[in-house]
């Protein structure tokens, strides 16, 4: 509305610094000079703090602003700030900071490249003999298992391949396979699949377990003699707990220990062989539900007390997943002799003869799928065995009877499926199938592969495509369970002491009661006397 | 497909940014899902959902009807979205306040996936610290000036923050509250998730990568390449929360 003002009007120059409306009577440029200097003085003030001035921040950070020219530069003007005012200190810091920095990255890529070092330059041209075991082609199976959208990067997969070629040549092994990758807490595993060339293996653990049986039998004993000496005195409360007697494991390379497993955190580093495991490591390992943190030496702390530290689990969980979900198309295995299908016979073959179904077949139907590992039973091992058959020499004649009543209960002989079962007949869980299969695509269905997951363990694939098949597990190593995981109930408190007239309570007899038998004892007391007289008057 | 069906989402919706959140799978197929967002980082975002990457449908935003019923419902998803739970074997209450309502007493698969995708989002939804400033009027934007967490920030959980609403953040005492910066720490940090220990810290490749994994819902993990603007999180799983949690440290 009101047109810029003229210099004459009283409104002029109110916008303008130190142009008050009687500024015309002084037009002195050296006052006007003198605030300029006075103001660029104060700019110009170092801080006591920080060294630094304010008129050289504001040059620096245009300076900046100038140079970089950012977008949305007045929403970061704070930060562009604070960023010129970090960069004076960062002068000292340099050197320390870039040499902690390089250290991590720098092994980790040390130790990769010591995978891709040959070793041993001069034999490798005689290593092409046909005695060489078989390397597994994981770069294959990633590609296959990409296909699905499972597997690990690229990189890692070549890098695990060539750390199982270092495996090869350090341990005795003939065949050997990539199992798959378990997630832990701090570090995580990968595991190889090995089957080492007989002779091969480790049978130190037997003995423990015999020596544990002894120990606990001459405890019994001795708890029984000093109950009879001490009868007069309050006896020591007997324990009637019984172990249960150890079940043997199995032998290296039957049933759940037919393929030693090594381990190892990252391609790159040792790999680390897993002890075998034994029917109570798994036993125990079906109750609980614990996260593996990585470290084969840490100890598993849970109810009921797990018989070993995390390498012991962690075999029992690979023991467990390799029963439940390894399956290869049905008939490409085939029983070495056709008696073995009825007993629990262990060997099967390749089927030279095996025509793979198409993979529309294989999805659709679940039994175009057969398990090749042994399930395991309740007992933790693969082929039943009656434990007590060993015990017998040790009994005694008090535990004879509270043995019988347990024999009755465990003697049912235990069956699982045998060995080359579809998997149409897993039972699923409520109403969830025991298996997913899908194609990996739809759109290309010459090419396409047939996928199955499992929905007990997930985490574990398997592929089949023509002949080509294989299973791998990417997970944490839990089963699925629909309802909430329980933990088992501590067992109940054992009684002190057994039940009995000794220590039950009864009413104090009254005082009549008393005198009347005290009655009776003198009585009873008279007559003994009476005939004790008469025997001495017949002895003399 | 999803690189090609992504950015045509991003042209239909108007969204700012569009990312492919992850997977949730059924017994028979696998939900694939992404999110939407407008300028507003903090404002609610729009979810889509599809089963072959190509064909996406919007979700209706979460309310906590549907949360407090989903949270009920157990076991796996079906695959099939309309798939219809019965709410009278599980929630004799709701299922009787519904026919009241005059609807039927079900729950479809459509709204259980809503409320189980709000609820991870909600609980361990991640960003790192400085990623994101609010600015004085409330809005929440992307920090152009974030150039990566340091290797040693990077260890730490504490300088990774939840993407929701606050719950925690004035509980802090006077002293912590003195070392924060409002403009970047408006977020809950991971260190004080109940229960302790429920995120695993890992770095790849010798500390090229931070990688965390969320041990809550199995199945989210969160990458950051620190020195980098890099960062993003994904899940890859069937869904369920995992209760048994504090059994299994």
């Amino acid at each position: 509305e009101h047109g810029p003002y003229q210099p004459h009007e009283p409104g002029c120059g109110l916008d303008q610094p130190a142009y008050s409306p009687y500024e015309d009577q002084i037009p002195d440029p050296q006052a006007r000079m003198l605030a300029i200097k006075n103001a660029k003085a104060y700019l110009l003030k170092t801080s006591t703090v920080s060294g630094l001035n304010l008129y050289d921040h504001f040059a620096n950070i245009l300076t900046k602003i100038l140079d970089e020219q950012p977008t949305n530069t007045v929403d970061i003007i704070e930060d562009i700030s604070k960023d010129v005012k970090c960069a004076q200190f960062r002068k000292k810091m340099d050197t320390l900071r870039d040499e902690h920095l390089i250290l991590p990255i720098f092994e980790a890529a040390e130790k990769c490249k010591a995978l891709f070092v040959k070793e041993g330059g001069e034999e490798e041209h005689e290593e092409l003999d046909e005695e060489m075991p078989s390397l597994p082609n994981v770069m294959e199976t990633a590609f296959y298992f990409e296909q699905a959208g499972i597997g690990l990067n690229k990189d890692e997969s070549y890098y695990i391949l060539l750390s199982l070629k270092n495996l090869m040549n350090v341990q005795p092994i003939q065949t050997c396979r990539f199992w798959g990758k378990i997630l832990g807490l701090e570090m995580n595993y990968i595991i190889a699949e090995v089957q080492l060339l007989e002779g091969e293996g480790e049978g130190g653990e037997e003995e423990t377990g015999e020596e544990e049986e002894t120990v606990a039998e001459e405890e019994m004993g001795e708890g029984e003699e000093e109950g009879e000496e001490k009868e007069k005195e309050a006896e020591p409360p007997k324990s009637t707990y019984k172990p249960p007697p150890e079940i043997p494991k199995e032998e290296n390379g039957t049933g759940t220990n037919k393929n030693t497993y090594f381990v190892c955190n990252e391609p790159g580093k040792p790999w680390v062989k897993l002890p075998p495991v034994t029917p109570a490591q798994i036993v125990c390992a079906r109750k609980i539900k614990k996260f593996f943190t990585g470290r084969l030496d840490a100890p598993i702390v849970s109810f009921p007390p797990f018989p070993g530290n995390e390498a012991n689990y962690l075999r029992a969980q690979i023991a467990r997943i390799s029963a439940g979900t390894h399956v290869s198309p049905a008939g490409f295995y085939q029983f070495a002799n056709e008696d073995d299908e009825e007993e629990e016979g262990d060997a099967y073959e390749e089927n030279p003869e095996f025509e793979p179904p198409p993979v529309a077949e294989m999805v659709e139907s679940l039994a175009t799928w057969a398990h090749h590992v042994k399930g395991i039973l309740k007992q933790g091992r693969c082929v039943w065995i009656n434990p007590y058959q060993k015990s017998e020499e040790h009994e005694e004649e008090e535990d004879e009877e509270e043995e019988d009543k347990e024999e009755g209960e465990e003697h049912q002989e235990e069956r699982r499926l045998p060995l080359l079962t579809l998997i149409s007949e897993d039972e699923g869980m409520k109403n969830i199938p025991a298996w997913t299969a899908q194609a990996s695509t739809n759109l290309i269905p010459q090419y396409s592969v047939a996928i199955l997951q499992s929905n007990r363990w997930p985490g574990a694939y398997a592929f089949a495509s023509g002949r080509k098949f294989d299973n791998i597990y990417f997970g944490w190593g839990h089963k699925y369970s629909p309802e909430n995981h329980t933990p088992a109930l501590p067992l109940p408190v054992q009684a002190e002491y057994p039940s009995g007239p000794g220590i039950t309570e009864t009413v104090d007899p009254t005082v009549e009661e008393e005198m009347a038998f005290k009655i009776a004892q003198e009585e009873a007391l008279a007559a003994e006397e009476e005939e004790g007289e008469e025997e001495d008057l017949e002895d003399d | 497909a999803l690189g090609a069906s992504l950015p045509l989402l991003q042209r239909d919706y108007r969204f700012e940014r569009v990312w492919f959140w992850g997977c949730i799978q059924g017994l028979r197929g696998a939900y694939y899902i992404a999110e939407g967002l407008g300028p507003n980082l903090a404002a609610p975002r729009s979810r889509l959902y599809s089963l072959n990457c190509l064909d996406w449908s919007l979700l209706t935003p979460a309310t906590k009807e549907i949360l407090a019923l989903a949270e009920q419902l157990n076991g796996r998803f079906q695959g099939d979205p309309s798939f219809e739970y019965n709410l009278a074997e599980i929630n004799a209450e709701a299922a009787a306040r519904l026919t009241e309502g005059g609807k039927e007493p079900v729950i479809t698969e459509e709204a259980r996936l809503i409320a189980t995708i709000e609820q991870i989002d909600r609980a361990v939804g991640v960003i790192p610290r400085g990623a994101f400033v609010k600015t004085p009027l409330g809005s929440v934007h992307e920090n152009r000036h974030f150039e990566g967490l340091s290797l040693l920030e990077a260890k730490k959980l504490s300088s990774y923050f939840h993407f929701t609403e606050p719950v925690n953040l004035k509980n802090k005492t006077l002293l912590e509250k003195a070392d924060l910066d409002p403009s970047i720490d408006f977020l809950d940090s991971l260190e004080h998730d109940i229960p302790r220990g429920s995120w695993s810290i890992q770095l790849e490749k010798g500390g090229t990568v931070v990688v965390l994994r969320s041990l809550l819902w199995l199945g989210l993990t969160f990458y950051h390449v620190p020195m980098t603007k890099q960062f993003g999180y994904v899940y890859f799983g069937t869904g369920e929360k995992n209760l048994d949690l504090p059994f299994m440290l």
